[in-house]
């Protein structure tokens, strides 16, 4: 009976035959570590921002007279409109912990390398439309440091020369930020920024499976036809779209193994998730920042205007710089130039464990100098803080422009014939 | 245009509120609350309906959800702590007209109900101790953490009116007169430790109303943790089953 279901859907769409491709008969490689975590969690929590959020639409007030005050009932008065609410909250910080994570596992095993140039660049058109996701949706609840972060950052594109003063009043669509900045970030965060989010997340993994995984030895596992012996082959069956071009080797199928060992990944984030939705869904104002428990005030401007942790980084980067329309080119770079990776990397080797000790120690610095960067710009400015933004602001171009020089002429160790464990 | 209006905005902003700047320039005391002590809520919600809520508001936060989870019956806190015969269901407000507040404070008084999320329940308890005599105030108070406070001593007929040790210190170079701490003057109706609880009651009444669903959260979060820790255990048995054949 449930056979002949499938034979009639099978009949009209392709369902077996996407399932056994792209799932059952994936070929995976079989090494993946703890970093390779992080893909599936940013799924996790995208689906629950979307569910979380459509509730929380369901009653939402899309108003400046409004939204504050209907946040409030959603708190108060919806049943476990609380924990909707915190999901939500935690799931935006959630998503970039998970996302910055994914990353950096890419740019340590080199996953952006060719021929993964383009899964690359999905990924970061991904966080692209995650900031402005991010962005507007802070701008909701009608807060304090909605409203004045929103009021910094918008203004950010009044330094762009000529356009500036009338770009800045296209995205407010107002002198000020207004019921109607309100209104269109309300729907630009609720359909098209997500419907974009959830389109590059699909072009994401077709290109994903289109040139495989990449995995932590950063070695291919597809090799030319007829080169692996029959007895070094996986006894799994693979998908014929893979194994008529390639032979693989040290894969196994995507199912069940990596989705059983995703769900021991998806339980364990959980349980951190958790912890910090149940007990403390602030974090210490990281992730809910006091001054958003106000309702937005024009006319008080709150003692320190901070973004969300996500984009301190950035932010410290842009007040490093005295000029303004610098500063913000300096931010726009900072970001374009991690898109460039592919292309910055001249190197052939992959993974950091077959690469030269200055690759790691540059990765190193690199990782010092983003959690600084967020330090600093996630607290009040001090002269010693410029100082140290500045001085990030250097070391965080420096890692790409030595990466570019080195990675040339670089000396790797040799690479192992099969994956190791 | 654009910058006019900016310039306008912060202008005003800074000559509306100019005790809002800075912050704390004291040290914050431990208010040592505990929003599971149900008497110190119902003693804390007494005090906020009888001193707090001819000013202030708590316009998110309904009687009967805050009767019910500081565990005072309906009928009870309809009669005692309801003044205005408002019904159980409306929301803690009062009828000041907001123009005539900020007309007779210079500001109109904030909304209570995310107070303590705000400016959290340290600040609370240390702000509601810190208040002095300072006969150039308009109501002859002033405070300590919030200098220039609009706002009068409204518990002064429980802890007497404090007066402020004067001190000449070092500041920039320059010696100023400093309030450096404050002392009771004992002409208040509770001796020290009780007007000390009596805040923290107070205290923690606002903490409770800034995230009603605090204990609730706590006991539903053991439960999901709990039950997520026994799915780990499972799931990593389950892979560890599975990639038997894969080692």
């Amino acid at each position: 009976m449930f056979g002949k279901i499938v034979d009639w859907i099978d009949d009209r769409i392709p369902m077996t035959r996407v399932w056994n491709m792209h799932i059952a008969q994936y070929p995976a490689p079989k090494n993946f570590n703890f970093w390779y975590f992080f893909g599936s969690l940013a799924m996790l929590v995208l689906v629950n921002q979307i569910l979380t959020g459509i509730w929380l639409t369901m009653n939402y007030v899309p108003s400046a007279e409004g939204a504050f005050a209907s946040i409030e009932y959603i708190m108060r008065d919806v049943e476990y409109g609380w924990l909707l609410r915190y999901l939500h909250s935690t799931g935006a910080s959630a998503f970039f912990i998970v996302v910055y994570l994914h990353m950096f596992r890419g740019m340590i095993y080199g996953s952006y390398q060719k021929p993964r140039e383009l899964l690359w660049l999905f990924g970061m058109f991904i966080f692209l439309a995650l900031m402005a996701e991010a962005f507007m949706g802070y701008l909701l609840p009608w807060g304090q440091m909605s409203f004045w972060g929103a009021q910094v950052i918008i203004s950010l594109f009044g330094a762009i020369p000529v356009i500036g003063d009338d770009l800045t009043l296209w995205i407010r669509g107002d002198y000020v930020i207004s019921g109607a900045t309100l209104n269109r970030f309300f729907a630009l965060h609720v359909i098209a920024l997500p419907l974009v989010i959830v389109i590059l997340v699909f072009l994401h993994i077709v290109a994903l499976h289109e040139v495989g995984s990449n995995n932590p030895d950063g070695i291919d596992n597809k090799r030319k036809k007829g080169t692996v012996a029959e007895e070094d082959k996986p006894k799994f069956k693979f998908h014929e779209y893979y194994t008529d071009k390639k032979d693989i080797i040290d894969a196994i199928p995507f199912h069940p193994y990596y989705t059983v060992k995703d769900i021991v990944g998806v339980v364990g984030f959980l349980i951190l998730f958790c912890w910090v939705v149940f007990f403390m869904p602030a974090m210490g104002g990281f992730f809910l920042e006091a001054p958003n428990f106000e309702a937005a005030n024009p006319l008080k401007t709150p003692e320190h205007i901070f973004p969300v942790w996500y984009f301190t980084p950035f932010y410290a980067i842009l007040r490093a710089i005295p000029d303004k329309l610098m500063g913000v080119a300096a931010m726009g770079a900072s970001i374009v130039v991690l898109a460039l990776l592919p292309w910055i990397d001249r190197g052939s080797v992959r993974s950091v464990r077959y690469r030269c000790g200055f690759h790691k120690w540059n990765i190193a610095g690199f990782v010092v100098t983003f959690v600084l960067l967020g330090w600093v710009g996630a607290t009040p400015q001090t002269d010693f803080k410029t100082i140290v933004s500045q001085v990030c602001t250097v070391t965080y171009f420096m890692f790409f422009v030595l990466l570019f020089v080195y990675s040339k002429n670089e000396k790797t160790k040799p690479l192992p014939e099969r994956l190791t464990k | 245009m654009m910058k006019k209006l900016l310039i306008g905005l912060f202008a005003l902003s800074v000559n509306v509120l100019p005790a809002m700047a800075a912050g704390p320039s004291v040290p914050l005391m431990e208010a040592g609350n505990d929003i599971s002590d149900q008497p110190s809520l119902q003693r804390g919600a007494k005090l906020f309906m009888n001193y707090c809520l001819g000013c202030h508001q708590m316009q998110y936060q309904r009687y009967e959800r805050t009767f019910r989870d500081i565990g005072i019956p309906t009928e009870v806190g309809q009669e005692q702590l309801i003044f205005d015969g408002s019904k159980v269901g409306s929301h803690i407000t009062n009828s000041m007209a907001k123009d005539d507040a900020a007309k007779w404070f210079g500001a109109a008084p904030p909304d209570l109900t995310n107070v303590a999320r705000v400016r959290g329940s340290d600040w609370i308890y240390t702000y509601l101790k810190s208040f002095y005599k300072d006969e150039s105030r308009p109501f002859g108070v002033n405070n300590t953490l919030f200098p220039s406070v609009g706002m009068p001593h409204v518990l002064q007929e429980l802890q007497g009116l404090p007066t402020p040790i004067v001190e000449e210190v070092e500041e920039n170079g320059q010696k100023v007169t400093k309030v450096v701490g404050i002392e009771t003057d004992g002409s208040g109706e509770m001796s020290v430790d009780e007007y000390d609880q009596a805040v923290r009651d107070l205290t923690n009444f606002l903490e409770y109303v800034g995230e009603p669903t605090r204990l609730e959260s706590e006991a539903l979060g053991i439960k999901v943790i709990g039950f997520l820790i026994i799915l780990f255990i499972l799931a990593f048995m389950l892979k560890k089953e599975y990639w038997r054949d894969v080692h």
